[in-house]
């Protein structure tokens, strides 16, 4: 399972995507992957808000992921 | 010619967009250009770099310009997105559409660009001399 980080979300991180492994436990949903991503990087949990899109669509936390799932996190949108 | 144009672009030329919002039954054309500006809160800005999410940011500039033309009576819809790093005056994001009267053209262009700015998955980082800065990033 890869996961696409943008923005401020990539330099909380440090890259641009996390990529978990075969062994690692995935995150069953949306809501589990902003808790595993808030507690390894608590910055996420200071930003203005954190979504994220499943399949290019944003998704809700009850959305529930598998590995072959293009998932993306997207921090506060600030274009135009 | 298509009805909707929704592009993600390395370089904006704005004096394109008239005609490309022209069309024989639209007696308005409105167009707004988002442009980078020199100071935030007295700070100079040196550039604004912009990245984005571009299959989904495509996808939600067209959700808006549908949604658009589903609440107002247009003939051509246009949204343009910049990315890159960009300096003081140059165009960002361009949004227009085109009508028969101008008020649906005129409310049609305030709500692109303000839908834009809420949903499309696009990121703008203030450089400044001293330090860079996410816009939004933070309360």
């Amino acid at each position: 399972m890869e996961v696409l980080l943008f923005g401020i979300a990539k330099d909380i991180v440090g890259k641009s995507e996390i990529r978990f492994s075969e062994t690692d436990e995935l995150p069953g949903s949306v809501g589990d992957l902003k808790r595993l991503l808030t507690a390894s990087y608590p910055e996420f949990g200071k930003l203005s808000s954190l979504a994220v899109a499943v399949n290019s669509e944003y998704a809700t936390d009850a959305v529930f992921l598998t590995k072959d799932d293009e998932i993306a996190i997207i921090p506060p949108v600030s274009g135009g | 010619m298509e009805k909707l144009t929704i592009e993600i672009v390395d370089h904006i030329d704005s004096a394109n967009v008239y005609s490309e919002l022209s069309h024989p039954q639209s007696g308005g054309i409105c167009v707004f250009v988002g442009a980078v500006r020199e100071f935030t809160n007295n700070e100079e800005v040196v550039a604004l770099e912009f990245e984005t999410y571009k299959n989904m940011a495509l996808k939600e500039m067209e959700k808006i310009a549908l949604e658009a033309m589903e609440k107002w009576e247009l003939n051509k819809v246009l949204i343009r997105h910049a990315v890159g790093a960009k300096k003081v005056e140059e165009p960002v994001v361009v949004v227009g559409a085109s009508s028969a009267h101008r008020t649906a053209c005129f409310e049609a262009s305030r709500f692109l660009i303000d839908t834009l700015k809420e949903k499309v998955p696009i990121w703008k980082k203030e450089i400044f001399k001293n330090k860079s800065v996410w816009v939004s990033a933070h309360p």
